[in-house]
């Protein structure tokens, strides 16, 4: 114990004091921008890991929600293509219908014309015909009236034909 | 087998304990006897005297500062290199010369009518012709001392200490202005986890979220002079300040000072009247509790002191132990000279931690706001 207090030494003791107080104010500043600058950090860290969290979690609803506007186009553009194919066989089933009437008038049209045609034909063969007869039946009157008796055959086969009626 | 060799280590372990023992209890004895012709068993108790002053050569002050000697002392060749350090002595009036003056001890210096003679590492006051008084009952020395304020190498090395300190976080703390707010640089990378710790396992569990901020310099600044201080006192450099009371003292006093001016009511209350015992228990705690206030900076100033004396004792005497030149004097003692010198790399970080947290748990007691009203008035209520 002698020896220890005997070891103390005050100008040691003194200097020390002396130094250890100019150091505590000098590095005063120091610990102070040292520990500011590592709370400044570590708050900085919290707030980027929160805003990087965030941004996850809006990426994954921005994710959702264009999975949702997709899947929706995609029914959309099934449901544009059905009504398209609904259209196209409708307006074939039209086109059809429409060329059927038409190739039904036109046939009826034909046949109208070819019955037309036919009649008048028909009308002229008569025509011809009955000219034909006219002239084959002058031609055989002219022939039956050449002589008397002919004529005079043929006055009693009418008489006989008369009398009879 | 391992069993074995283990036991033999111990045994050898307190043998060579022993040996250090006994080199201490007869170091008086010897004190004379060392000029007469040598047997073989003065010769060895020579060595272990030398080796015992090298030790407390080590462990002391000096005036000046001596990196190291060369030559033996009992063939009068025995040099010191090193320089030589200012003498400041208060004895009416200030007396500035130096130490080179006194040429180790052996010359008495003359400063305004005054003689002073440095005799183991102390100045005292004598006469013209250095007589040194002994006590005739105690031995002890009766000379007048004057009040030494030299610059010794012990304040030669705090103030180089505190300078590399000074520059160490003036150059982290200018790291931060140059991109080292998003990641530390430099001496940060590796400074900057230490004063976190100290921060969030120190000082905050110690004192509290809310008032450990006004701390903290003091903390920052005692850890790492501490811890410093130790490290450099494990080079070969060999100059170690913490196992001196008076440094260790001016830590402890400081801890102290800080304690009693940011002590609140609370604290006080609970020293001087413990709140929520009888009246007469308040009278006799008083004194237990102001004696235990003053113990808490005691036990701090001896604890760090003893730690790193004793620490750096058993290193020295176990590498004292090669210049006895026995068997297992060389290359058993390097071996445990190695693990001790890892074992005090540890305690010198292990010594600053515990000043630290220790003068944070104080300054913890003495800001802390006690729920104890409501305690109190419970117990006013029954």
């Amino acid at each position: 114990m002698d020896k220890l207090i005997d070891g103390f030494s005050l100008g040691l003791f003194i200097w020390q004091l002396i130094f250890f107080l100019l150091i505590l104010g000098g590095l005063a500043f120091f610990w102070k921008k040292i520990l500011g600058a590592i709370e400044t950090r570590e708050s900085s860290i919290k707030d980027s890991l929160q805003a990087a969290e965030e941004a996850k979690a809006q990426v994954a609803q921005l994710k959702s929600s264009n999975e949702d506007a997709l899947r929706q186009a995609k029914e959309e553009r099934d449901a544009i293509l059905k009504e398209a194919r609904e259209l196209k066989d409708k307006i074939v089933a039209e086109a059809k219908d429409k060329a059927n009437e038409e190739s039904d008038r036109i046939v009826a049209n034909a046949r109208e014309v070819i019955k037309n045609e036919k009649n008048a034909a028909v009308a002229e063969l008569k025509n011809q015909v009955a000219a034909l007869s006219i002239e084959i039946a002058e031609k055989i009157v002219k022939q039956e009236l050449s002589s008397d008796d002919k004529q005079k055959a043929l006055a009693d086969t009418l008489v006989d034909d008369m009398n009879l009626n | 087998m391992r069993a074995n060799f283990l036991k033999t280590l111990i045994i050898l372990l307190i043998g060579l304990g022993g040996n250090v023992m006994a080199s201490d209890s007869h170091d008086h004895d010897n004190h004379g006897g060392h000029e007469s012709s040598m047997s073989e068993e003065d010769e060895s108790a020579l060595r272990k005297l030398l080796v015992k002053e090298y030790i407390n050569h080590h462990l002391e002050d000096s005036h000046d500062f001596i990196l190291f000697s060369t030559g033996n002392r009992q063939d009068g060749d025995e040099k010191h290199v090193g320089f030589a350090l200012p003498v400041i002595l208060f004895d009416g009036g200030i007396k500035m010369f130096m130490s080179s003056e006194f040429e180790h001890g052996e010359k008495v210096v003359e400063k305004g009518g005054n003689y002073y003679r440095l005799y183991h590492g102390k100045i005292y006051k004598t006469d013209e012709h250095g007589t040194i008084k002994h006590d005739h009952e105690t031995g002890d020395i009766t000379n007048d001392m004057p009040v030494d304020l030299s610059i010794t190498k012990n304040v030669v090395f705090i103030f180089l200490i505190l300078l590399l300190m000074y520059f160490m976080f003036r150059g982290m703390a200018k790291s931060y202005d140059k991109g080292g707010d998003l990641m530390p640089r430099g001496a940060g990378r590796f400074l900057e986890p230490i004063i976190i710790f100290i921060r969030d396992d120190v000082a905050i569990p110690n004192i509290g979220e809310k008032k450990y901020k006004k701390f903290m310099p003091y903390l920052l600044t005692v850890f790492f002079f501490i811890w410093i201080v130790n490290l450099f006192g494990l080079t070969p450099l060999g100059v170690n300040v913490t196992n001196s009371l008076a440094v260790t003292g001016c830590l402890a006093l400081l801890t102290f000072v800080i304690m009693i001016a940011s002590g609140n009511k609370n604290f006080w209350m609970h020293i001087f009247w413990m709140p929520g015992v009888p009246w007469p228990m308040k009278i006799v705690l008083a004194p237990i509790e102001l004696i235990g206030l003053v113990i808490k900076p005691f036990s701090l100033m001896i604890r760090l002191f003893a730690n790193i004396t004793a620490g750096h004792i058993v290193l020295m005497s176990l590498m004292g132990m090669i210049i006895y030149n026995s068997w297992y004097g060389s290359g058993l003692t390097f071996l445990l000279t190695v693990v001790l010198v890892l074992i005090e790399l540890m305690v010198a970080a292990l010594q600053a931690y515990i000043f630290t947290m220790l003068s944070a748990l104080y300054f913890g007691s003495a800001v802390e706001e006690h729920e104890h009203d409501h305690e109190h008035e419970h117990s006013v209520a029954h």
